[in-house]
């Protein structure tokens, strides 16, 4: 109890007094995590559409695999991920092990079920019935598809909101692929683990707590515009 | 005065399954024309043909006398917009869900706000161009959509079970708006109903539709003034009972509906008869008291189901008999499950069908 406390005083500390190790790590997870959600919407949200919008067969077990990735644990990713970028692996000449690119790569696929998954039962839902309106009321088909669109966003701005999330809040991957080198491929959560393995409680508690804000103030923040927004 | 939309040996299958078989029928300019049948019957798809959202499976569609083809139906769906049965609003401001369609047709700016405004006044919602629809009441909902559909100013307007889920005050709210738009504007409308009681007093003309086919149609007053009896076994209506009715001494006729229950009605009949006694014709007591009504039957109340100011009272009096009246009047009355009551209403109130 009284190294959490102690650790919670001197968090604050390195907090507020701008410590450079903090800052690096945290600027670190900022960076891979947004990176790896925004290649995750690029090719995620295409895929969420064509699952959402589209009727074909194989449907139903295409988004049924999609739901099942999502709860892919990030250790079996990061050995896969290891594996296929190791030296002797099949992309191993790439050379991108032990680099943030490949921590990237990994939380993009990581993160990319659940764009796919959440965006595509936020489209189905709003559907056919926003379509036929949207063309009743004298919409092109490419106009009713922007009414669709439009009113799906809430569930695709929580799709990618949860992305973030659980990319920045990962360790499995960051772990394996990127090997938590200091100053170069360290985040928040392997700085995290292996600060407290060494036995610096201090240092681990500020980043658990940078950790809880970062994910905290992004879904406030979010929340709170979507509140407000309002449909152009 | 011609025909605004036709449809000729329309048919529609989904996934080999008929919906709709060989329906011939014309809209007449300015004319409310309604569709009545019960759930499943193919109202909503064919209405969705008429709207020109869904393609027939074979048949064609006239617009004006013109046939829909692909070339030309994005730009003839224009001329008719349609009003779904689960109010569907943008999740926006009440003017912006009336603007859509106005822009999509180039309106200027400041025409569509008085159009808008317009629209709104017509059903009797001035002032709530900020609001968020989506925060609205449902009936409130619902005469957004209908304004936004009027706004549109388009020659037919298609209405599905337009008041299906309001309470009575707001579903003649909306009876009110159409009956008034097809007065003054002139606009024709095809509504989807499978309540009887709308069928018979808004539209000009109807056709009964059943198992995807069209089984009667003509004026309102014709098809009612000889209610038929898939008429009365499809318009799901409470009340209706069968008998064997034959004259009683005091020249009106005797119903005996069975299990102990019989009702007089001035018609003369004889033989088996299908009745139909109005729930609001019905009047409830806690005594029994003199009056001219010639029914009066005792039993106890077995279900009490709101249906928004109103209630409706099932009464076991031998027969299942269906009563509606006011919150207020079930509140004084102190009426409750098992409540012993007793029902009187006129020879006259007992229509045949």
């Amino acid at each position: 109890m009284n190294d959490l406390l102690e650790g919670i005083v001197k968090a604050f500390q390195l907090i507020f007094s701008g410590d450079p190790t903090v800052l690096d790590v945290t600027l670190r997870s900022l960076y891979v995590s947004g990176a790896a959600v925004l290649i995750a919407a690029l090719w995620g949200i295409p895929i969420a559409i064509f699952l959402g919008l589209k009727d074909f067969r194989g449907k139903f077990f295409l988004r049924g695999l999609f739901t099942t990735l999502i709860g892919m644990p990030t250790v079996a990713l990061g050995l896969i991920l290891y594996l296929v970028f190791s030296r002797a692996g099949v992309l191993g000449f790439f050379h991108l092990l032990y680099t943030p690119t490949v921590i990237i790569i990994g939380e993009a696929l990581l993160v990319t079920p659940i764009v796919v998954s959440f965006s595509a039962n936020a489209l189905a839902a709003v559907s056919s019935e926003i379509r036929d309106l949207a063309r009743t009321l004298g919409a092109s088909e490419d106009q009713a598809f922007i009414a669709v669109f439009r009113e799906a966003r809430d569930g695709v701005v929580l799709a990618t909101i949860s992305s973030f999330n659980r990319a920045v809040a990962e360790l499995g991957v960051a772990q394996m692929v990127g090997g938590n080198i200091s100053g170069f491929t360290s985040v928040l959560t392997t700085t995290i683990m292996n600060e407290t393995a060494k036995g610096d409680i201090a240092l681990s508690v500020a980043l658990a707590v940078i950790l809880l804000i970062v994910v905290g103030s992004i879904t406030l923040t979010v929340s709170y515009f979507q509140g407000r927004r309002k449909w152009a | 005065m011609g025909l605004v939309v036709e449809l000729r040996n329309v048919s529609k299958a989904f996934g080999g399954i008929s919906a709709l078989d060989s329906i011939n029928l014309g809209v007449e300019e300015g004319e409310i024309y309604a569709l009545l049948g019960p759930s499943g019957s193919g109202k909503t798809s064919l209405l969705k043909i008429m709207a020109l959202l869904d393609d027939p499976t074979s048949g064609e569609v006239y617009y004006g006398g013109e046939k829909v083809t692909e070339k030309n139906v994005q730009q003839t769906r224009m001329q008719a917009t349609m009003v779904f049965q689960k109010t569907a609003v943008f999740d926006t401001t009440v003017h912006k869900n009336i603007a859509y369609g106005l822009k999509l047709r180039g309106m200027p700016e400041d025409q569509i706000r008085k159009e808008a405004s317009e629209a709104l006044k017509q059903v009797g919602l001035e002032g709530f161009e900020k609001r968020e629809a989506k925060n609205l009441s449902g009936g409130e909902q619902q005469r957004v959509a209908l304004a936004r559909a009027l706004a549109l100013k388009t020659r037919l307007v298609l209405l599905d079970e337009p008041t299906a889920n309001l309470d009575p005050r707001n579903a003649s709210m909306i009876e009110d708006i159409i009956s008034s738009a097809n007065k003054t504007s002139k606009t024709t409308f095809v509504m989807a109903t499978h309540n009887i009681f709308q069928a018979r007093t808004l539209p000009h003309r109807i056709a009964l539709l059943q198992d995807g086919s069209i089984k009667e149609t003509g004026a309102s007053a014709d098809v009612f003034s000889s209610l038929s009896r898939t008429l009365a076994s499809f318009a799901a209506v409470d009340n209706t009972f069968t008998g064997d009715a034959k004259p009683s001494v005091s020249g009106t006729t005797l119903v005996d509906l069975g299990n102990g229950v019989q009702i007089e009605m001035t018609e003369a009949k004889a033989g088996k008869v299908s009745v139909f006694v109005d729930p609001k014709e019905i009047i409830i007591s806690r005594k029994r008291f003199a009056s001219s009504a010639r029914n009066v039957l005792r039993g106890r109340i077995t279900e009490v189901k709101d249906a928004g100011n109103v209630v409706k009272i099932i009464i076991d009096v031998g027969k299942p008999f269906t009563v509606q009246i006011t919150k207020k009047s079930l509140a004084e009355m102190k009426l409750s499950l098992g409540t012993e009551v007793y029902l009187a209403f006129k020879a006259s109130s007992v229509q045949a069908i």
